[in-house]
């Protein structure tokens, strides 16, 4: 689904602040794939998931989506085959729109607006469906703006939004760390109810290393651009938390007490 | 103040209410500060007039007006989305350039247009004295152009046009290509203030490359005025407002122009100085008001 090669990014080229945020990385993402993504601040991780969805271009390195090469594609391009939510809650969605103008654009996404109609009663009954299954009493605020609403139901939106249409890839970047813990878990499983039903093919960046262990068939750990470590299916099932930080000491060779890692 | 002035200031504020929906468009719509208004409202009255001085109908003056317009609104919108350029400078550098454009139309600083004709003329088989004809055909015209504008916002165009200047980062991520939405909706802004343009034109016997000094502060005081009246939520109510906006504003001046204050009598030239006052006030009055309860609270404490 997802192929990526020797794919590297710097910041500020040339500059005193020169950063190579992603070392010449490579993957590929398999059909069907819940890769969870962990790594210490600065290990690249949101770096990648904007080089993926087009908000990015690579220094070098190639980046090809279903087959095709993508790597210099817009993002707006991407977008046919990219549905993505962010860590901020307020980018997901437009505020001064209203629910249902905001379900219309992600409905159409990846394809070019016409002189139609924005939503249609057609549409709005597929809204209302889709909105229950919140059960956040959503369905009958279809008119309301999307402002008046708090973080976590906007998040949970962005998530139904971005998997309205079947997106070929999900883009996840740590979309429950501005949330409550209580929202953050109603989010989650949302999350992982919507890529099991859909069987959808899905990278999620995440701080919090017992998500990380729960979701997904496969787990991808970054430290400094590099992937230093990609497990998947039985062997990713019986690791723990502490074969995670064993991992990480051994590998990172540095102390861990300052490190945002050990959130657990 | 005699019914002709107020007559003559609903005239007005019905005709630059077109302009004050271009206005309403880029800096509430887009959120994309385009001062290429000041230039394209002297264009379109360029336009129009130099094609009805060479025999064209009057009519068809306006709808290629309306073109330039669109063509300057979109000169903006690619130095600033193709070169990136500050949208501000890049429209700055627009009316700047349309000044020298606009003599090069016209031939010459400014054009008279008496004894040619207008659609106001076309019209005049109606058979209503002039001075009611003229509000009400740029009556028919705005509502026209508000009701055109009310459903464009609704079509899925529209809509994505919107969230670009809502949240770009959402947009693009749903596919649509933001660049674009900027050169569409700077087009569209800069061809209404074009229209408005050539219809001052016409209704005034002349064009001037000095008309379109101010209208972006004139623009912009009438957007604000229309948003301190009640309910702003729907696009419906807002371009109302614009438009509601834009007479309230015209009024105030006609107002202001036709009183003595002590000593001072007001002139059509210190009307600029107006404006910018205006603006002033109606962006200040939420800070003292907020100022003014906090400041009644410590009292009360």
């Amino acid at each position: 689904m997802l192929e990526i090669k020797k794919l590297k990014k710097i910041f500020n080229r040339g500059g005193i602040n020169q950063v190579t945020a992603i070392h010449s990385l490579s993957a590929f993402i398999r059909n069907g794939d819940f890769v969870t993504v962990i790594g210490s601040n600065g290990a690249g991780k949101s770096t990648l998931l904007n080089l993926i969805a087009g908000t990015y271009l690579p220094d070098s390195g190639e980046l090809l989506l279903a087959g095709e090469n993508a790597t210099r594609w817009p993002e707006h391009r991407r977008a046919a085959y990219v549905g993505r939510v962010f860590q901020n809650p307020l980018l997901g969605t437009c505020a001064t729109m209203s629910v249902e103008e905001n379900f219309a654009l992600a409905s159409r996404r990846g394809l070019r607006p016409g002189f139609r109609w924005g939503v249609t009663n057609s549409q709005r009954e597929l809204f209302r469906e889709k909105l229950k299954l919140l059960g956040l009493g959503l369905e009958y605020r279809l008119k309301d703006k999307v402002g008046l609403l708090s973080g976590g139901q906007r998040q949970s939106l962005t998530l139904l939004m971005a998997t309205l249409r079947r997106p070929r890839l999900l883009l996840l970047d740590e979309h429950t760390a501005a949330l409550d813990p209580k929202t953050a878990e109603q989010v989650l499983n949302l999350t992982r109810e919507l890529i099991q039903e859909m069987g959808l093919t899905a990278l999620m960046v995440t701080h919090n290393m017992k998500h990380a262990l729960e979701l997904g068939n496969r787990l991808i750990m970054m430290h400094q651009g590099r992937v230093i470590l990609d497990v998947d299916g039985p062997t990713k099932a019986h690791l723990t938390i502490q074969d995670l930080l064993n991992e990480f000491s051994k590998l990172k060779g540095q102390d861990l007490t300052d490190d945002k890692m050990l959130l657990i | 103040m005699s019914l002709y002035i107020l007559v003559g200031a609903v005239e007005q504020g019905l005709v630059y209410a077109l302009m004050v929906l271009g206005v309403y468009l880029t800096f509430r719509v887009l959120d994309f500060p385009d001062l290429t208004v000041d230039g394209s409202l002297p264009l379109g009255a360029a336009v129009s007039g130099a094609l009805i001085v060479r025999g064209m109908d009057p009519f068809l003056s306006l709808l290629l007006a309306m073109c330039a317009g669109a063509a300057a609104g979109c000169v903006t919108a690619l130095l600033a989305t193709r070169l990136r350029i500050m949208s501000l400078l890049a429209s700055i550098i627009t009316m700047t350039a349309l000044y020298s454009i606009n003599i090069r139309i016209m031939g010459r600083p400014n054009l008279t247009l008496l004894n040619q004709p207008t659609v106001l003329d076309a019209l005049s088989f109606i058979g209503l004295p002039r001075y009611l004809l003229t509000p009400l055909i740029f009556l028919g015209i705005i509502i026209g152009c508000k009701v055109l504008l009310d459903l464009f916002l609704h079509t899925q165009l529209g809509t994505a046009l919107r969230a670009t200047g809502d949240n770009p980062q959402m947009i693009r991520s749903q596919g649509v290509n933001t660049d674009m939405m900027v050169i569409l909706g700077v087009s569209l802004s800069n061809a209404l203030v074009a229209l408005a343009g050539g219809l001052v034109a016409q209704s005034q016997g002349f064009a001037d490359v000095g008309m379109g000094i101010g209208t972006i502060v004139a623009g912009l005081a009438s957007v604000i005025l229309g948003e301190s009246l009640v309910g702003a939520q729907t696009v419906f109510r807002q371009t109302l407002n614009a438009i509601c906006g834009s007479l309230l504003y015209r009024l105030t001046i006609a107002v202001a122009l036709s009183y003595r204050v002590g000593f001072l009598r007001l002139t059509p030239s210190d009307l600029n100085l107006i404006t910018a006052v205006l603006v002033v006030i109606c962006l200040t009055v939420p800070l003292l008001r907020t100022r003014l309860v906090m400041w009644k609270r410590a009292q009360g404490d």
